[in-house]
């Protein structure tokens, strides 16, 4: 596959069954709404043939059936609605601020942080002294107050069922950066609050994995019984585009929501919003702030 | 589940003794879910389960046990109709050796046992109504990672007992020709096409990839299939925000069925249906559909060596899969 002379994304084909599209090698909110954009006008033109629309952080992939859609029909089609979106600085969706409790620091991540201390940039720090010190700030504290302060976009949904990526919408100078574990972990808690790159991630289920760990939230967020009210519709809690904002919390607090789990009535607090790129990028912290405003009114 | 009547449900008609390495209820897989990391699962071996539902006289949708390596110990209390494709493994009833990729009769207090693995890596085991257990988002296939479908979210385990569906008709005895079953190499020639983020590779890594003859690892489950051989040499460039430090890692994209990637540019993984949706590996090339249930056959320390070929090439073969597909179907008329 080429790429074509008038626009900047890149096609690849994933074998016979994926068409893979690339916006921007880096990550940038500006790249995920036009990845965003363009999924969204194609989950409404919907050809038959389309199996999976699967936007990620600054790209998206189509998994179809050939026998069904021809491929240079479907490529020609995304070619022709990344054209209509443009640099989609006025594109705008509904979605909602979810607020998810976070116990930074807690026992459990801390256990397991320190069994697998060998695979670690500094085995003597923990992974919040390390985030905290490779991002420039004094103490922990001061780390957690930035982590939490503004909200994250989720900007993909995946590697495991219902497992949110994070992106901080704050400037890129701003952006939170850790490395992966030098080797990865066999073993995560589940609902841990982690973070590699760039990107936050809340592990969905236990399970390896090589993101630095800072805390644990008690309430579940994928529940493949359905079980719990948020999940009687579906078994994940998060889609793409889903704004999240950190809540600190204590370990009494933790108990307590941990109790309503048991219980089977915890939820999560959420309210709808409709998010504009264009109104975000002129003043993000002003954004950000009417969006916790609008999480925290009732 | 639709439970109008529920009066063949009353009994259990398969236990489980021994649950093998790892075995799974699988059909042919759900979709519509790989946005939000819910993988398509289903049988490894689309053609093997294909071929086991048509012997026992089941639609093809229907549900059947995928066993890795080592086959389970089963405890039959009705009478029924199995058979079992895919690897090259004696399947047994009471000891007794049964002809493969044959419908077989079993008999109430029947124990349907495995031998050794000759060949292969994956059987199928279809019994006539299908394993009966309930669908989740449109499959009964099992995802372990998610917990999700087939049998609990899981692996069977020793003193499992599995449901049948309602079997419709008399099912007579068929076998499929030596002709329509597959081949089992030990050394493998698979095709992929070439691309995704293969402009990561130098000339001399991307022709290291294709000129190795690569050893499957042990790791090789339903979520991937791990190789080693060489290092592929990859080129320097400032890595873009977001991506990470090593030159294998990019800014975490979605993972194509099949895909291959390359976590430090070293031991080449490629992904199957229980595959993780997405992450921060490059992916340098994607095997073509039409390969897919060989990869699911090869055994550890099987060779792959990987041909590059064209779309156009790729269509091709899966259209002359279609058509061996179509020859197995005309055959059960």
């Amino acid at each position: 596959m080429s790429t074509a002379g008038t626009t900047s994304a890149r096609y690849s084909w994933g074998g016979d069954e994926h068409l893979f599209v690339e916006m921007d090698e880096a990550m940038s909110l500006e790249a995920y709404f036009r990845s965003m954009a363009v999924v969204t006008a194609l989950r409404e033109r919907r050809p038959e043939g389309v199996i999976d629309i699967c936007p990620a952080n600054a790209s998206y992939q189509v998994r179809f059936d050939p026998d069904v859609l021809a491929p240079d029909r479907l490529e020609a089609l995304l070619r022709e609605i990344e054209a209509q979106v443009g640099d989609a600085t006025d594109f705008e969706f509904e979605t909602r601020i979810v607020e998810i409790p976070v116990l930074y620091g807690d026992p459990w991540t801390h256990e397991t942080l320190m069994r697998f201390r060998d695979r670690h940039q500094d085995p003597e720090a923990t992974d919040l002294e390390y985030a905290a010190r490779i991002n420039g700030f004094d103490d922990v504290q001061g780390f957690i107050d930035a982590h939490s302060g503004a909200p994250w976009m989720a900007s993909m949904v995946g590697f495991v069922a219902g497992l949110p990526f994070l992106y901080q919408m704050v400037s890129r100078d701003r952006q939170l950066e850790v490395p992966k574990y030098v080797r990865p972990r066999t073993d995560t808690p589940a609902l841990t609050i982690g973070h590699g790159g760039c990107f936050g991630c809340i592990y969905s289920v236990r399970g390896a994995g090589g993101y630095q760990m800072f805390g644990i939230t008690p309430t579940p967020i994928y529940d493949p019984r359905q079980e719990l009210p948020d999940f009687k519709d579906f078994v994940c809690f998060f889609e793409p585009g889903d704004i999240v904002k950190f809540e600190p919390i204590d370990r009494e607090r933790y108990d307590e929501l941990r109790g309503e789990v048991e219980q089977g009535r915890i939820s999560i607090r959420r309210k709808p919003v409709t998010f504009n790129l264009k109104q975000f990028t002129a003043n993000p912290d002003a954004y950000n702030k009417r969006l916790l405003e609008i999480l925290n009114s009732d | 589940m639709p439970t109008t009547n529920d009066c063949w449900r009353y009994s259990i008609p398969i236990k489980v003794i021994k649950p093998g390495l790892a075995t799974s209820v699988q059909d042919l897989g759900r979709r519509g879910y790989y946005h939000v990391g819910v993988p398509p699962s289903g049988a490894l071996d689309q053609f093997s389960l294909l071929a086991a539902n048509l012997l026992v006289g089941n639609s093809s949708d229907a549900a059947a046990l995928e066993c890795a390596y080592m086959g389970p110990e089963l405890h039959f209390t009705e009478s029924t109709v199995v058979a079992a494709t895919g690897a090259d493994i004696e399947l047994q009833i009471n000891g007794q050796a049964q002809p493969a990729w044959t419908s077989v009769v079993v008999a109430p207090g029947d124990v349907v046992t495995f031998g050794y693995l000759k060949r292969g890596a994956r059987m199928c085991l279809a019994v006539a109504g299908g394993i009966d257990v309930p669908e989740v988002l449109g499959s009964r296939s099992t995802y372990t990672l998610g917990a999700l479908g087939g049998h609990e979210g899981r692996v069977l385990q020793a003193g499992d007992e599995l449901a049948i569906g309602p079997v419709r008709g008399k099912v007579a005895t068929r076998t499929v020709p030596l002709a329509l079953r597959p081949d089992l190499p030990s050394e493998l020639e698979i095709r992929v096409v070439m691309g995704l983020y293969d402009h990561l590779l130098t000339d001399l890594g991307r022709q290291t990839f294709l000129a190795t003859s690569w050893t499957l690892t042990p790791v090789a489950d339903r979520v991937g299939f791990r190789y080693k051989g060489a290092q592929l040499d990859m080129v320097e460039r400032e890595q873009p925000f977001g991506a990470g430090s090593d030159p294998s890692n990019i800014v975490d994209a979605p993972y194509p069925i099949g895909s291959i990637q390359i976590p430090g540019a070293v031991e080449p993984i490629v992904l199957h249906r229980d595959a993780v949706s997405g992450g921060g590996y490059a992916m340098i090339a994607t095997v073509i559909s039409a390969d897919m249930d060989a990869i699911a056959q090869s055994a550890p320390g099987s060779t792959t060596r990987f041909v590059a070929v064209d779309l156009y090439a790729a269509l091709a073969a899966r259209a002359e899969r279609a058509e061996r597909i179509s020859r197995l179907r005309g055959h059960f008329g």
